[in-house]
């Protein structure tokens, strides 16, 4: 008996999603996680992973195609028999530029030469770059090319970034909290781990923040999961999303999957992927669907503390700002210090700020020993 | 490596490690976080990509010289690993 394989949601904003390719056939042979389809949205173009295991029946909807999410995209056949050998999920060429390309993909639309910034661009402006004619090296079509025909707005990501916030503002009783702690033993272990450690094993600070929430969501209840049809689930995985802002606009907040379980090195690892694959437009439908909780650090925008708003479904978003240098009184002098403000965004519907003070406390004490993060 | 080939193999890692930044726009002489909010994921993607294609290991403590093109070229003709 065949299964039916719908269009998932990739958050709470998402209502459709244009099929860009298929990455298999009828016959392949899947299994659970494997990238079956390459999916254009307002988040850019994301893999789909399949949530099942067996031989693909049918593809229901054609690449170039706009459907709603639930829509059944494929059948398929569910397998008794010995595990199926996995299929490898690649990634979709993204025109040239890269440097990755394998081009095995079925699909001609991938085959236009299209920078990754004129194809990010052309999304943001609902722009169809099949149309265009390119003026970069070998035909290419630049970001140029794409502004010439659409040279207003932002289009699409704009709109999901005001429908998620706006219904948080309206659904979630948000209240905020926020404190300001010395992080000069963190900085210090950071600048020694670093100039010791070999340019690839590099930490960032934020890296030590997104491993000490992971751990504060171990210990309390009532930050790390999903409001959903009116009551709380508490989420069993961890998995921080990390805030990314793209160039010329918008962001993003994918998921490190299991960031609790994770060491620094590996954390640090899938961090920066992440955040490279998110402002190349490569994230997986299941990085954007997982988080169970945000870190939004804008630290680098040089403000000292955010106020976050929650992305339903989750109850929870913490905010770090830019680690400065203040007077701080320590042992009734006043020294310099590195100081770091966290805040804390939460959904009065499921804790009170007791409990969330708690939580901010818990991050902060982690910071304190990040030797043991 | 003469300086010419040296700036376009540099700004070849800069559109890798920020595929989302067009070659053509970078302008030597301006930052690259004044002109494409370059972040430290950023800076550190970049040391990466300049140990790995040209062997050069900048330490945490010099990022502010890959600061912009031309300061990055400058540095990396004067610490000689480049030659």
């Amino acid at each position: 008996m065949s299964s039916e394989f719908r269009l998932p949601a990739l958050g709470a904003d998402m209502d459709d999603g244009t099929i860009l390719e298929w990455h298999v056939a009828p016959g392949s042979r899947v299994k659970r996680g494997d990238v079956v389809a390459v999916v254009e949205t307002d988040k850019g173009a994301i893999d789909v992973e399949i949530f099942m295991d067996g031989v693909v029946h049918e593809l229901v909807v054609a690449p170039g195609t706009r459907i709603p999410v639930g829509t059944v995209i494929a059948t398929i056949d569910a397998e008794d028999a010995a595990p199926a050998p996995s299929l490898t999920p690649s990634p979709a060429p993204a025109g040239e530029g890269r440097g990755e390309g394998s081009s095995s993909s079925p699909s001609s639309t991938e085959r236009l030469k299209v920078s990754p910034a004129a194809r990010r661009r052309a999304r943001e402006l609902h722009v169809d770059v099949e149309a265009l004619t390119g003026t970069g090296p070998g035909g290419a079509i630049t970001v140029e090319d794409v502004e010439r025909v659409q040279p207003t707005e932002k289009g699409g990501m704009r709109e999901a970034i005001a429908a998620a916030m706006s219904r948080s503002k309206r659904e979630i009783p948000h209240y905020y909290l926020s404190t300001t702690i010395d992080v000069t033993p963190a900085t210090e272990w950071l600048a020694a781990h670093n100039a010791a450690a070999p340019v690839a094993e590099r930490l960032l600070f934020a890296a030590l923040i997104v491993k000490s929430v992971a751990l504060a969501c171990r210990e309390l209840e009532g930050f790390s999961g999903f409001h959903r049809d009116g009551r709380y689930e508490q989420s069993t995985a961890v998995h921080v999303g990390v805030a990314v802002a793209l160039r010329g606009g918008g962001l993003v907040a994918p998921a490190i999957m299991d960031t609790a379980d994770k060491p620094l090195a590996a954390l640090m690892d899938d961090f920066r992927a992440l955040v490279t694959r998110a402002r190349a437009g490569r994230l997986r439908a299941s990085e954007l669907a997982a988080p169970t909780i945000i870190l939004t650090s804008l630290g680098e925008a040089s403000v000292e503390a955010v106020f976050p708003i929650i992305q339903p479904p989750q109850v929870a978003i913490v905010g770090a700002g830019a680690v400065v240098e203040r007077p701080w009184v320590v042992g009734g002098k006043v020294v310099p210090r590195q100081v770091l403000t966290l805040s804390l965004g939460a959904d009065h519907r499921v804790t009170d700020g007791r409990l969330g003070a708690q939580f901010l406390a818990r991050i902060a004490a982690r910071l304190q020993s990040p030797a043991s993060l | 490596m003469d300086r010419a080939e040296l700036t376009r193999r540099v700004l070849s890692l800069v559109t890798e490690i920020a595929p989302d930044v067009d070659a053509a726009t970078v302008i030597p002489g301006i930052n690259f976080r004044d002109q494409f909010d370059f972040d430290s994921m950023d800076t550190l993607n970049f040391a990466i990509a300049l140990h790995r294609e040209l062997g050069v290991d900048v330490p945490e403590t010099d990022y502010a010289q890959l600061a912009n093109l031309d300061k990055c070229v400058a540095y990396l003709m004067k610490e000689g690993t480049v030659s």
